[in-house]
C-alpha cells in the first residue's frame, strides 16, 4: 500500500513515530491508565488491559476526571505515555498535559486533531509518523 | 489571534513575579489552542491539581509554591491524597501520607481554603448564578455549570492553579453564553413515576445520560421528580464519570432550562434520543459488578457526603448497629462532619458503627486494605471507578438498601421498582 498523509492540525507541535493504538470510544485517564505501567485499566473501555506506553494513542477525547491531565504528567515523567496523541476536536486536557510536561520536564508530546473522518481511517497496528506540521504519515498497515 | 491585556502582558513579562510569569505562559498556551481571541476575569476558582498522584502532581505544586505563588481569586480546594488526621486507622504508607501532605501544605501556602472537598458548591465558596469561575473535578464543574448557573470551563488539574494564580481565563466555550446551548435532546419515555421517586434513579439517568452524550451537551426533558440538590450532586457526578458532561441542562430543574426552548437558545435540537425503562435498567445494571452476596464494605460520599445526606442516614440506622463483619465508611469533609456533629446527626451515625474519613475518598488515597474485596455503595461515581482503580467488585443499591445490608451483612437489594415486568 502506498504511503498516505493525513493533514492534521497540530494542537501541541512536535514529532513522533509509532505504532497506533486507536479506540472510538472516549477515556478518561485518571481511573483509566495506570502510569506505572502505561496500562489502560478502566474496565469500562474496550481497551481495558492494553498497554498504550509509547504507541500513537488515537482517542476521540478525553472523558471524565479532571486528574486526566496529572496522570498523564506522572506518565511523562515516568517514561510511561503515549508517544502522541490523535483525537477528533481540540481536546484541552491533553493539550494542557502535553504543555505542563513541555515546562516540568522539556517533555512535550505531539497532540494531532483529526476531523472525524481522517480519524476513522487509523488502524490499531498502524505504522505512523507524526511531523511538527501536525501531518501523519501512514508507514505501513498491519495485514 | 490572541490580544492581551496589559496585565497579561506584565505577568507573561516577569513584572509580577516568577509564578505569575510561569502560570500566565501556561493560560496563553492554552488560549492559542483554544484561538481565543482575550482573556477574561474570574473571580473564584477550585483547585483540583491537590490530589497527590505522584512525584510529578508534588513537583509542581511545590515548584509553584517555591517560587512564592499566590492565588488571586478566592480559592477553594478540592480533595488530597491523604486523611490528614485519619491516614493511620488504614492501609496508607508513612511514605504517600508525608508527600501527600506536603501537596497539600504547597496549595495552602498559596493563599487557598482548605476546604479539602469535591463538593465546593456545599461550603461558603458556593458561586452564583452567572458568577465567572475556574473549577476543576469534573463533578463541581458539571455541578456549578448546570445546578448553579456558573460559569467554567472544563479545567484539568495543573490548568486551575495557574488560572487561580492569574485571575484570568481564555474566554472561550463554556464561559460564553452562546456555548452553553444544549446540543442533544434526550427525552424520558415511558419511565413510570415511582422509579423517578427512587432514590436510585437520578444516579442511574446521570450514569447514562453520560455515556449518552458524547462530547455535546445534553438536554434533559421529562423528568417529573423534583430532584433534591443530592439527587443532582449524584447525577452530575455520573455523567462526569461515564461521559464527559461539564454542562447539562434539565428541563424545569436547572436555571438555564426553564423550558426547552429556553434549554437550546431557541434553537433546533440537533438531535434527539429517547431514553427508555430498558435502557435505564440496562444503566443499573451495569454500575454492579459483583455477582454474590458478599459485603466487605459499604462506602457513601462521593461526591463527599453533606449535611442533608447526613441527616437522611441518621434516622435509618438510629438504635442499628452494622454486621461486625462489613465496615461502613462515609466520606466527607472537615465542615460536614462539623455540621453534622453540630446538628446531632453525627452522633446515631457514629453509634451504628461508620467509620468517617476526612479531606479525601477511597479513589485518591491508598487506603483500603487488601482484604476489602467487595463493596457496596449508592455512589455512582464510586461504582463507576472501583472496580478498575481498586481491583474490586461492587454492588450498586440505594441508600436503604446500603444500610439494610450492612446490618445484614450480605448484599440485599429491593428490586421491585427495577424488575422487568
Amino acid at each position: 500500500m502506498a504511503e498516505r498523509v493525513i493533514r492534521g492540525r497540530a494542537v501541541v507541535a512536535g514529532a513522533a513515530e509509532g505504532e497506533a493504538l486507536v479506540t472510538g470510544e472516549s477515556l478518561s485517564f485518571w481511573g483509566g491508565y495506570d502510569f506505572r505501567t502505561g496500562e489502560i485499566i478502566d474496565r469500562h473501555h474496550p481497551l481495558a488491559g492494553v498497554c498504550a506506553a509509547g504507541r500513537i494513542l488515537a482517542v476521540p477525547f478525553s472523558k471524565g476526571s479532571s486528574t486526566t491531565t496529572a496522570v498523564l504528567l506522572e506518565a511523562v515523567r515516568a517514561g510511561t505515555a503515549p508517544s502522541a496523541i490523535v483525537t477528533t476536536g481540540t481536546d484541552a486536557f491533553f493539550a494542557l498535559a502535553s504543555i505542563v510536561a513541555d515546562v516540568m520536564y522539556g517533555k512535550p508530546f505531539p497532540v494531532i486533531a483529526l476531523d472525524a473522518t481522517d480519524f476513522a481511517q487509523l488502524r490499531t497496528g498502524d505504522r505512523l509518523a507524526i511531523d511538527p506540521s501536525g501531518a501523519i504519515r501512514r508507514l505501513s498497515r498491519q495485514p | 489571534m490572541l490580544t492581551l491585556a496589559e496585565c497579561d502582558r506584565a505577568m507573561l513579562d516577569g513584572e509580577r513575579g516568577p509564578a505569575p510569569q510561569l502560570a500566565m505562559s501556561i493560560v496563553v498556551r492554552m488560549a492559542e489552542v483554544f484561538g481565543a481571541a482575550t482573556l477574561m476575569d474570574i473571580s473564584q476558582a477550585h483547585i483540583d491539581s491537590t490530589i497527590y498522584l505522584g512525584d510529578a502532581t508534588l513537583e509542581f505544586a511545590e515548584r509553584l509554591a517555591a517560587m512564592g505563588a499566590r492565588v488571586a481569586v478566592p480559592t477553594s480546594l478540592n480533595v488530597s491524597g491523604v486523611d490528614e488526621c485519619g491516614w493511620k486507622d488504614w492501609a496508607v504508607s508513612p511514605e504517600w501520607a508525608a508527600k501527600a501532605a506536603r501537596q497539600m501544605l504547597a496549595y495552602e501556602r498559596m493563599g487557598a481554603r482548605p476546604t479539602w472537598t469535591c463538593a465546593p458548591y456545599q461550603t461558603d465558596m458556593r458561586p452564583q448564578f452567572g458568577q465567572q469561575i475556574a473549577w476543576g473535578e469534573s463533578n463541581a464543574i458539571a455541578f456549578a455549570n448546570s445546578v448553579i448557573g456558573a460559569r467554567t470551563e472544563r479545567y484539568p488539574d495543573l490548568l486551575d492553579i495557574c488560572c487561580a494564580i492569574t485571575g484570568r481565563v481564555p474566554a472561550i466555550g463554556l464561559h460564553l453564553t452562546a456555548q452553553r446551548a444544549g446540543e442533544l435532546l434526550l427525552r424520558l419515555t415511558g419511565i413510570p413515576p415511582p422509579l423517578q421517586h427512587d432514590d436510585q434513579f437520578f444516579a442511574v439517568l446521570g450514569h447514562l445520560v453520560g455515556k449518552l452524550s458524547g462530547d455535546l451537551i445534553p438536554v434533559i426533558d421529562g423528568v417529573e421528580a423534583t430532584p433534591a440538590e443530592d439527587q443532582l450532586k449524584a447525577f452530575a457526578a455520573a455523567a462526569a464519570s461515564s461521559g464527559r458532561v461539564a454542562l447539562f441542562h434539565m428541563v424545569g430543574v436547572t436555571p438555564e432550562a426553564p423550558t426547552l426552548d429556553a434549554a437550546f437558545q431557541g434553537r433546533p435540537p440537533g438531535r434527539v434520543i429517547d431514553i427508555t425503562l430498558a435502557a435505564l435498567r440496562e444503566a443499573r445494571a451495569e454500575l454492579t459488578t459483583a455477582d454474590g452476596r458478599e459485603l466487605d464494605m459499604v462506602i457513601l460520599g462521593s461526591p463527599h457526603f453533606s449535611l442533608a445526606e447526613f441527616s437522611q442516614l441518621a434516622p435509618l440506622v438510629r438504635g442499628c448497629r452494622k454486621h461486625a463483619r462489613v465496615r461502613f465508611l462515609v466520606t466527607s469533609s472537615r465542615l460536614m462532619k462539623e455540621r453534622a456533629a453540630e446538628t446531632g446527626v453525627l452522633e446515631p451515625v457514629l453509634a451504628f458503627g461508620a467509620e468517617i474519613t476526612l479531606d479525601t475518598c477511597i479513589l485518591a488515597s491508598p487506603m483500603l486494605p487488601p482484604e476489602i474485596k467487595t463493596l457496596m455503595t449508592n455512589s455512582a461515581k464510586y461504582a463507576y471507578y472501583a472496580p478498575s482503580m481498586l481491583n474490586t467488585r461492587v454492588t450498586f443499591g440505594s441508600l436503604a438498601d446500603c444500610i439494610r445490608s450492612a446490618i445484614e451483612g450480605r448484599v440485599v437489594r429491593d428490586e421491585s421498582l427495577w424488575q422487568s415486568a
